[in-house]
């Protein structure tokens, strides 16, 4: 550790806001990242995911509010005072330097006291064996892969050991296996630097699920859901954050009595906890997740419609049907008989996995995706 | 140019070549034919010689051009120093302070070289900065007049330098000297090393402004030049030329290997 530093470096934006000339990029942001926690940033592109990191970072003052790191107010303070680690969208590897001249920047730039050299190279191999890209120490960053590029970016970022890591992005450019390999090596480096919070902005929500302890939901400029992974999974607060953290079934319903919805034709029962108070011939907007929807006619939530298509997923297999007029899109284990499109087919789930939620604006943006 | 197929090939070459060879290459070459001969009066010169070569590499004609070297290589790197940091200085400016810069260093260009060589020799004829009559003067001329291209090329490249290079740096720990000698000059280092290129040219050509102020001890080569073609010593004239030329283009050479040296990308 680079001592000196005290327990509990979070991070604090304070109303934080950013605007580029006319454009707001970051609309009074309001988050604390505790101590040693990983936080996941999602949000479709443009919505201001690498600003917020920016600001941490110190490349961009912010218009409006305060950035707070470890209890210090660091708005004014320029990047180099900072001791933040980040790996940056692009990269950013100095072309005319090698790989290892690009890890050991940091540990060369840092004044008194000066680190000695052999400490430097231990650092560097380190950090490059830690990243996979030991053999690729002499070569310059040209002479690389983009995957190759962005964990000698990760590399860089870890030889300082920096008390906060912002990550923008940093596994985009894996293949699944590295990526694999990557994340369990975030992981296992989260374990030994306990103290040092991590922000850490991915499209891959199984990068979010798998590595965030709080998940925070982006959306034009603004903090649009916070929450662990869990409980954005299970109860989102609204369609937007439901359809963007993991892929969801978004049906639009009215209610009719405590607990039960008409979806159509089709009475549903819901669980109690996730209605919050409705009163009956409300609009709503039920979720319910793909994978949690089961083939047959089980229990009291049964949808019936034809086959539209039928993917073959590996493991598993995704059917659609389309029941009172809306696609219903189900994850089931890989089946044996396929049924064809056009057949009639049946869909249940229980009341517990189904989340009652706002009804769904048509300004609310982002389209469900997987 | 992008010419694939072999006719629109030899089709491009010889546009080049009409254009190209009696525009540049044909007075350049009359130049050189003489500088080896005595007398030109038909259509072709005659009595072919290297005396001139002879005399336009010793004694007073070797001095000049020591003087114009010295000149040259003291006023470019002065004007690169010059012009990187001004360059440095406005692109960490606003945006409109950086206009006002970039107004101001286009002056020496837009106004001619005789009236930078009056301003010049005006403005340090009297204390307390009397440099008239010493060399110094020849120096500071030069220096006005090509500093200009070395911030216009220096500004150039910073536009186009992307800042995630110079933030990354800082971010990882470095203060803004080290970012600047580690990371930003090493990778303005072609733009650098082709104003020096350019500035160390313009110094080695330059003549307008020059008649106006060098003292008798520091003559540049092209005053010599054109002392001796006034004189009508046409066929010396030509050889000190050719003399100017080949200085000018080794030079310029050496530069170029350091710029192939340092591209990266
Ligand atoms: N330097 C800039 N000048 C002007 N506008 C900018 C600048 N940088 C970003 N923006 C704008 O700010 C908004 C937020 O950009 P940001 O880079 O934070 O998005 P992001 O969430 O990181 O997106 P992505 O997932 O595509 O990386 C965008 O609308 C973008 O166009
Ligand atoms: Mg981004």
């Amino acid at each position: 550790m680079t001592g000196g530093r005290g327990p509990g470096t979070g991070i604090r934006f304070d109303e934080v806001t950013v605007a580029y000339g006319g454009t707001v990029a970051l609309d009074t942001l309001d988050l604390t990242v505790r101590p040693g926690e990983v936080l996941a940033l999602l949000g479709p592109s443009g919505s201001g995911k690498t600003t917020a990191l920016r600001t941490v970072a110190g490349f961009v003052r912010p218009t409006g509010g305060r950035v707070w790191i470890g209890g210090r107010d660091v708005t004014d303070l320029p990047p180099h005072a900072r001791d933040v680690g980040m790996v940056v969208q692009s990269y950013a590897l100095f072309p005319h330097m090698r790989v290892e001249d690009n890890v050991a920047f940091g540990l060369k730039a840092r004044k008194a006291p000066k680190m000695p050299r052999a400490e430097i190279a231990a650092r560097v191999g380190e950090a490059l064996e830690t990243t996979g890209m030991s053999g690729y120490a002499r070569r310059y960053p040209r002479e690389l892969s983009g995957g190759q590029q962005q964990r000698v970016a990760i590399a860089r970022a870890l030889a300082v050991r920096p008390g906060v890591l912002l990550l923008d992005e940093p596994l985009s450019a894996l293949d699944a296996r590295l990526r694999s390999g990557m994340l369990a090596e975030l992981a296992r480096l989260h374990r030994e630097l306990p103290e040092v919070p991590m922000v850490y902005v991915t499209h891959d929500q199984v990068e979010a699920l798998t590595l965030a302890d709080r998940v925070a939901v982006m959306d034009r400029a603004r903090l649009r859901a916070l929450g662990t992974p869990r409980e954005l999974y299970r109860s989102p607060a609204d369609t937007f954050t439901a359809s963007f953290v993991g892929s969801a079934n978004l049906l639009p319903v009215t209610c009719a009595a405590e607990g039960t919805v008409r979806f159509g034709g089709t009475a549903l029962t819901v669980g109690l906890g996730a209605a919050g108070a409705s009163r009956a011939g409300e609009e709503r907007t039920l979720c319910v997740r793909p994978h949690r929807i089961v083939l047959g006619e089980d229990g009291p939530n049964v949808l019936r419609g034809t086959v539209t298509a039928v993917q073959w997923r590996g493991a598993t297999h995704r059917v659609a049907i389309e029941a009172e007029g809306h696609e219903v899109r189900a994850d089931v284990p890989e089946l044996d008989t396929v049924p064809a499109p056009g057949e009639r087919l049946a869909l249940s789930f229980a009341p517990g996995d189904a989340a009652l939620l706002p009804a769904r604006t048509g300004a609310n943006g982002a389209q469900d995706h997987d | 140019m992008l010419v694939h197929t072999c006719k629109g090939r030899w089709a491009a070459w010889a546009v080049f070549a009409v254009l190209f060879v009696p525009l540049f290459a044909l007075p350049l070459l009359v130049i050189a034919v003489a500088s080896l001969s005595t007398h030109w009066s038909g259509a072709f010169p005659s009595g072919p010689t290297v005396e001139h070569y002879a005399a336009a590499t010793r004694g007073e004609s070797l001095a000049a051009l020591s003087v114009s070297l010295q000149t040259a290589v003291g006023a470019g790197l002065l004007a690169l120093a010059l012009g990187t940091w001004a360059a440095l200085a406005a692109a960490s400016l606003g945006p409109r302070l950086k206009r006002v810069l970039d107004a101001l260093f286009v002056l020496p260009v837009a106004v001619p070289s005789v009236v930078v060589g009056l301003a010049v020799l005006v403005a340090f004829s009297r204390p307390p900065l009397l440099l008239n009559g010493t060399r110094w003067i020849v120096f500071v001329a030069h220096t006005v007049l090509v500093t200009a291209f070395a911030y216009q090329s220096v500004s150039a490249a910073l536009t186009r330098l992307d800042p995630a290079y110079a933030q990354m740096a800082a971010s990882l720990g470095a203060r803004p000297w080290y970012v600047l000698w580690r990371v930003k000059l090493p990778l303005l280092l072609p733009s650098l090393t082709a104003a020096a290129g350019l500035c160390f040219a313009l110094s080695m050509g330059e003549l307008s402004a020059t008649m106006m102020l060098y003292p008798p001890d520091w003559m540049p080569l092209p005053v010599k030049i054109f002392a001796a073609t006034d004189r009508g010593s046409l066929f010396v004239g030509s050889a000190l030329a050719v003399v100017l030329m080949a200085a000018t283009l080794c030079v310029l050479l050496a530069v170029a290997r350091v710029r192939t040296r340092a591209a990266y990308r």
